[in-house]
C-alpha cells in the first residue's frame, strides 16, 4: 500500500516538475507546481508529518501559490520568447543537471542498507509532539521568525506599494 | 509493503535537479522564481525523510522554518518582479541588466 501510494505521488510530483519546466505559459507552470506541492503533501504524511502535510498545503499550495497566480494575472504575463541567453543554458544545463541527478541517485542508493525502510503508521509525530519541541527549545528561533515577516511585510510595501 | 528512505531522497534529488534545469533554462523571471521555490520543497521532502530515519522532531520543524521563510521571500520577490515590470514592462531576464530600477 505505501510502495503505490509512495510509487503513485512521486510520479506525480515528477510530472508535474517536468509540466513546469516544459511550458511555455507561466499560469500552466504555476498549476503544476499545485500539483508538485499537494503530491508532495501527501508524502510527508506517507512519513508521518501530519502537521507539516496540512502546513504544506495551507501555505505552500494555497497562500504562496496563490499569489504567484495573482502576480502572473496583474502582470498579464505571456508566453516567453526565446532569447539568444536560453541555447547557452541549455548546452550547460541539461547535462549538468544529468550528472547531478545520476552522481545524487548513486550516493542515496549505495548508502541504501544504512538507511531505514519507512512503513505506514510505524512514526507519526502528532502536532502536540512537535509543538512540544517547537514552544519549549526553539522558542527564540519561533519569535525571530515574527521579526522575520515584519521585515517582509514592510518590504513588500515599500517595494510595490511605491507610485511612479 | 515498506519503501526504502533512499527512495524518498532519489525522489528529493530528482526534483532539486528538475527545478535546477528549470532555473537555468527559463527566461520568465516568474517561471525563475516558481523553479526556486521548488528546489525549497525537494530540500524540504530530504528533511522530512531524515526526520523520519532518525526518528527525531527537529527535522520536522526545520521544515516548518523553511516554509515561514519561503513565504517571507515569495512576498518580497515578487513585489520585486513587480516593481521591476513597471519600470521595464518586460519580465524577460534578459532584458533586465542594470542594477537600478
Amino acid at each position: 500500500m505505501h510502495l503505490v501510494l509512495f510509487i503513485f505521488f512521486g510520479g506525480l510530483c515528477v510530472a508535474g516538475a517536468l509540466n513546469l519546466l516544459l511550458q511555455r505559459h507561466p499560469i500552466n507552470s504555476a498549476l503544476s507546481l499545485i500539483v508538485v506541492m499537494s503530491s508532495l503533501a501527501v508524502l510527508y504524511l506517507l512519513l508521518g508529518a501530519e502537521f507539516l502535510a496540512a502546513a504544506q498545503v495551507i501555505v505552500y499550495s494555497g497562500a504562496i501559490m496563490v499569489l504567484f497566480t495573482f502576480v502572473i494575472m496583474l502582470l498579464n504575463a505571456g508566453e516567453e520568447e526565446r532569447t539568444h541567453g536560453s541555447r547557452a543554458a541549455y548546452m550547460v544545463g541539461i547535462p549538468g543537471v544529468a550528472v547531478l541527478v545520476s552522481l545524487l541517485a548513486f550516493i542515496f542508493l549505495s548508502a541504501r542498507s544504512h538507511l531505514a525502510q519507512a512503513r505506514l503508521g510505524e512514526y507519526v509525530v502528532s502536532t502536540s509532539d512537535l509543538s512540544k519541541v517547537l514552544f519549549r527549545d526553539l522558542l527564540l528561533p519561533f519569535e525571530v521568525t515574527s521579526v522575520l515577516i515584519l521585515i517582509a511585510i514592510l518590504g513588500a510595501v515599500a517595494l510595490a506599494g511605491r507610485e511612479h | 509493503m515498506a519503501v526504502p528512505i533512499a527512495y524518498y531522497l532519489v525522489l528529493s534529488a530528482i526534483l532539486f535537479s528538475i527545478a535546477v534545469g528549470a532555473f537555468l533554462i527559463k527566461r520568465n523571471i516568474i517561471t525563475i522564481f516558481m523553479s526556486i521555490e521548488l528546489m525549497l520543497n525537494a530540500v524540504n521532502l530530504s528533511f522530512v525523510a531524515f526526520a523520519y530515519q532518525w526518528h527525531r522532531v527537529q527535522g520536522q520543524i526545520f521544515v516548518f522554518f523553511v516554509m515561514v521563510v519561503a513565504a517571507a521571500e515569495a512576498v518580497v520577490g515578487l513585489a520585486i518582479i513587480i516593481a521591476i515590470f513597471r519600470s521595464r514592462s518586460t519580465l524577460n531576464v534578459d532584458q533586465v541588466n542594470l542594477m537600478k530600477l
